[in-house]
């Protein structure tokens, strides 16, 4: 058992019905009892879905308890065939109903027996992964499923398209500002002259899977989500893809050669040329997109060396910890992941542009981090921006878990050109603005509040004298706690109890030393 | 119209496929009412999720309640689950120090036939807080039951009126520890207080959870009538249960409540006093009269009173005067609602709702049979356990003014031009007694408003 409050990543059947509804004319039927259905609210609240969201519950109640779901399960999935007519059924076990073991597999046989629709029983530990493993799994899983079907009924199409395409697979419901990031894609692929073979599994209709490998290769933009998928379209189908994220301007030239590098094996038998992107990368780098450019502005001058923390899930905070310490000359202290599964290759990503490295899914432990830190900024989720708001920093939120807030109308993606002039306005607006800071400096800020009197110091033996009091209200009030902080380690350190101006210069050099 | 409406009460019973919350979603208002009180939910990632997209913002603000997340090992018993919760309720006490710990079961503990019961009362005299044990799962109940299991649990807690005869009995009582007993002196000191004056301390406890200033209004209500209660399930605090036994007298204020009634009745041998729910100015001066009734106290102004609230209450009436309404049903507050907004003058075509105890519920129904005649107007269809999806297809056949639903809903209507109204709003809200039928209105009326403003743009339907 373990206390809990908060957790970042959700449960397993919350990925499995996330990829679920992202298709089209796809229905999912939860065993679950009553309540569990909340997936509905997060979907319709969130995103702000027009259309019912295709999820509803064979609900398990008392009497399944004592009895098992005998035809309820059946009867919930041949019920839903004739009112939805969906292509696809997936059956979804939840935490409760995969303890009780019933064999699933055997209702979703029987079902088929009886229903026009194709039924498939997600296959998913709900110990064992959690929300973004199992849509990863249950993407992979609809895939392969298609794709055998497709294979035993001959109907099958390998061969390639005439002009370059691509498969974009990961975009999906409830993901972190997906849906812009999946229509910047599609301009940055068409800017590249390669056409969307299929996009999924937002908007997918399932009887398209076995279209897949007509594409040239496939892109996966984030890496909790289409990599397995990806994965296995290479073993059986020898498609290549790449998981580089277009996000910052250094990864998006990355992800772009790759491009090339993938068309250009196949352009010369296909089309008779080769292709090169340099000058596009160049003209976007420097014209198109602002964030070079913002790099070299006396603005982001001023953030030079500020310290931020990064926290996120493994493809946001690995992506931002490097813009921002590549990319902007800030110094990243901390970056972290609670996609623990993915540690390594986080650690491998971010290992040379930050001070330290914390990989746990415990909100308290990143808290804790973030107080010991004390950075300028955060980049995190949304806990990270209620952490801040306690401590007094400003947060950018970089990643999921998240609001409302995040579910934007605005066009904000966070990938491609587009994607860059977001973020730098993200980190910027998240810093104090660097004039206001210098002046605030000069002329001993322009606050009166008080000096903060509850802070993390617990020892109350010390008393400043009038001369330092004053001193230190000449300090600009928001980095006037971490100062008093400091000044009272150091005196405590020193063994003075008095603290004068003295102690406070003190201080100030024993910490730049 | 083709569904028949009919002049008498009936009920129907659907499949059960319908969206509501989970019963855990009670720790929500309960933690904030039952202020020194720790709700610790044994179950799941599932559970766990639940509670942080439901309650929102109120997962920062540092709660009283936390999961006890069960893991691969607990479910397969390679855990010991005693061992595993002293645990967690020593950190608890460790770093809150409450006056009660309240364990939610699950359906997951229930599935493992975990033994909270059995574990309770060891743990408690091993750490010596007092632990209660709900089981507020999705197996059994529907969203607003779960405050009915955990009152129902609590009413055992409740200090037991005969004690001041026998004094003895309290020593013997090993579970009661120093802290606990000081509180039994200070109630017996207050309850020979009160044996004094006992002419204005009616034998009267009220069940159900309200916000503290609900409280006090309804409390105040019956005070103009004479009638001073003796206390509330809950209080404000743990340690201030009210006390119970022969000879109380008790009357619920939610209608959800029938286990907890039931548990007074037939374990702590006190009196119900079944009326209508005081929700609404008519609800509220019916529920007076009934409790006055009992104690031979003649009203006094109330009809008065239930008038001006009417009157103040014109222009909201004006909005909603003969516009129809849809209950999809989901936390039991159905019946009343209805008959208030009935009263209102607006017609309901269907009141779908999770549970039905009739026998609690008596009171309302007769109330809701006369409102209907009154208001010449024919009795709704009840629906128990709805199907959501047959609700649709009749919605779309009545294309009512307004439907009551759950957030899973709302926006999928609203885009097909049907106005809702979020149900979990009226749990929330402050809807009893006079004081609060505005804020019931102010609710009804909302998307009724939001109509009169975007009136002339043509935008009602907004799906393809």
């Amino acid at each position: 058992m373990k206390l809990a409050y908060w957790m970042y990543a959700g449960p397993a059947h919350i990925g499995t019905l996330r990829v679920a509804s992202s298709f089209k004319n796809v229905h999912a039927i939860m065993h679950a009892p009553l309540g569990d259905d909340y997936f509905n609210v997060m979907r319709s609240m969130l995103e702000r879905e027009r259309d019912f969201t295709p999820v509803t519950a064979s609900i398990v109640d008392r009497h399944v308890l004592a009895r098992g779901s005998q035809e309820k399960v059946v009867d919930n999935i041949s019920r839903k065939d004739k009112q939805e007519r969906p292509n696809l059924i997936v059956l979804t076990p939840t935490c409760t109903s995969s303890i009780l073991q019933e064999d699933l597999q055997n209702f979703v046989e029987r079902a088929s027996a009886i229903s026009d629709s194709d039924i498939i029983l997600a296959d998913v530990n709900h110990y064992r992964v959690n929300e973004l493993q199992a849509a990863d799994r249950t993407l992979e899983q609809v895939v392969r499923y298609y794709l055998d079907k497709a294979r035993r009924q001959g109907n099958f199409n390998v061969s390639l398209t005439e002009k370059p395409s691509a498969n974009i697979i990961g975009i999906f419901t409830l993901g972190f500002h997906n849906q812009h990031d999946c229509r910047e894609l599609k301009r940055l692929l068409k800017d590249l002259g390669i056409e969307i073979n299929q996009v999924i599994p937002e908007g997918g209709f399932v009887e398209n899977l076995h279209m897949l490998p007509k594409a040239w290769f496939n892109l996966v933009p984030y890496r909790e989500t289409g990599l397995m998928t990806a994965k296995y379209l290479e073993k059986e189908f020898g498609m290549s893809y790449i998981s580089t994220t277009p996000m910052g301007i250094v990864d998006i030239a990355n992800c772009i050669r790759q491009i090339q590098e993938r068309v250009n094996i196949q352009y010369p038998i296909l089309l008779k040329k080769k292709i090169n992107y340099e000058t596009y990368i160049d003209e976007q780098t420097k014209f198109i997109s602002q964030a070079a450019w913002f790099s070299r502005s006396i603005d982001c001058q001023n953030l030079t060396g500020k310290k931020a923390v990064v926290f996120g899930d493994a493809t946001h905070a690995a992506s931002i910890t490097k813009i921002l310490a590549c990319e902007m000359g800030i110094r990243v202290s901390c970056a972290g992941t609670y996609c623990k599964h993915d540690q390594e290759w986080f650690k491998e990503q971010v290992q040379n542009f930050c001070d330290e490295i914390i990989i746990t899914d415990d909100h308290t432990k990143v808290g804790d981090m973030i107080a010991r830190v004390e950075p300028s900024a955060i980049f995190g989720t949304q806990m990270e921006r209620h952490i801040g708001k306690r401590l007094d920093i400003p947060c950018g939120v970089i990643s999921s878990p998240v609001h409302i807030q995040n579910f934007t109308l605005g066009y904000r993606p966070f990938l491609g050109y587009e994607g860059t002039n977001q973020v730098a306005d993200l980190v910027y607006n998240s810093f104090t603005l660097g004039m206001e800071d210098h002046l605030l400096e000069i002329f001993g800020g322009h606050d009166t509040k008080e000096v903060i009197t509850k802070s993390l110091s617990t020892d109350t033996d010390l008393t400043w004298n009038s001369e330092s009091l004053l001193e230190l209200n000449k300090i600009p009030g928001f980095v006037r706690g971490k100062i008093k902080r400091n000044t009272e380690k150091f005196a405590r350190q020193n063994g003075i109890t008095q603290i004068t101006a003295e102690t406070m210069y003190a201080a100030k050099e024993a910490l730049n030393a | 119209m083709s569904i028949k409406i009919s002049e008498t009460l009936t009920f129907e019973c659907e499949t059960g496929n319908y969206h509501t919350f989970c019963p855990i979603s009670c720790v929500a208002w309960l933690y904030q009412k039952i202020e020194d009180s720790f709700f610790l939910v044994v179950g799941t990632k599932t559970c766990g999720y639940f509670l942080q997209n439901a309650l929102g913002v109120m997962i920062f603000a540092e709660p009283r309640y936390a999961m006890a997340e069960l893991e691969e090992g607990d479910i397969s018993a390679q855990l010991n689950d005693y061992q595993e919760l002293k645990r967690l309720c020593l950190q608890i006490k460790k770093d809150r120090n409450p006056s009660v710990i309240i364990w939610i079961g699950t359906c997951t503990t229930e599935i493992i036939k975990m033994d909270l019961e059995g574990m309770a009362p060891k743990l408690e005299n091993e750490i010596e807080i007092p632990i209660v044990v709900a089981r507020a799962n999705g197996l059994d109940y529907a969203f607003t039951q779960g405050e009915d299991t955990v009152l129902a649990a609590m009413a055992h807690r409740c200090p037991e009126r005969s004690f001041l005869n026998n004094k003895k009995q309290e020593i013997k009582d090993n579970r009661i520890k120093d802290l606990f007993s000081f509180r039994f002196n200070e109630i017996e000191e207050k309850n020979t207080k009160s044996q004094n004056n006992l002419i204005d301390k009616t034998p009267l406890v009220l069940f159900g959870s309200l916000p503290s200033t609900v409280a006090s209004q309804l409390s105040l209500e019956l005070k103009r009538q004479s009638i001073n209660i003796s206390g509330w399930l809950p209080a404000q605090r743990y340690t201030d249960l009210p006390v119970l036994g022969n000879g109380i007298y008790v009357c619920g204020v939610n209608p959800f409540l029938s286990r907890t009634a039931t548990t007074l009745m037939r374990r702590r041998k006190c009196k119900l006093i079944g009326a209508p729910f005081p929700i609404g100015p008519d609800g509220t001066r019916s529920w007076i009269e009934e409790i006055c009734s009992v104690f031979g106290v003649k009203t006094q102004g109330l009809e008065e009173r239930e008038k001006q609230v009417w009157d103040n209450l014109t222009d909201y009436i004006n909005l909603v005067r003969g516009k129809s309404v849809f209950f999809m049903g989901d936390n039991l507050l159905e019946i009343s609602l209805a008959r208030f907004l009935i009263r209102c003058g607006m017609i309901v075509y269907e009141i779908g709702i999770p549970y039905m105890d009739k026998r609690y519920q008596a009171g309302e129904l007769r109330f809701l049979q006369t409102t209907c005649k009154k208001m010449l107007i024919p009795m709704p269809r009840i629906v128990e356990k709805p199907d959501n999806y047959n609700q649709i297809q009749r919605m779309r056949e009545l294309q009512p003014d307004l439907a009551i639903t759950g957030m899973a809903h709302a926006n999928p209507l609203e885009a097909r031009g049907i106005n809702t109204k979020w149900s979990v709003e009226f749990t929330f809200a402050q809807i009893h007694g006079f004081t609060n039928a505005k804020d019931i209105l102010e609710l009804v009326t909302r998307p009724l408003r939001r109509n009169n403003n975007l009136e002339n743009l043509a935008w009602t339907n907004l799906v393809k």
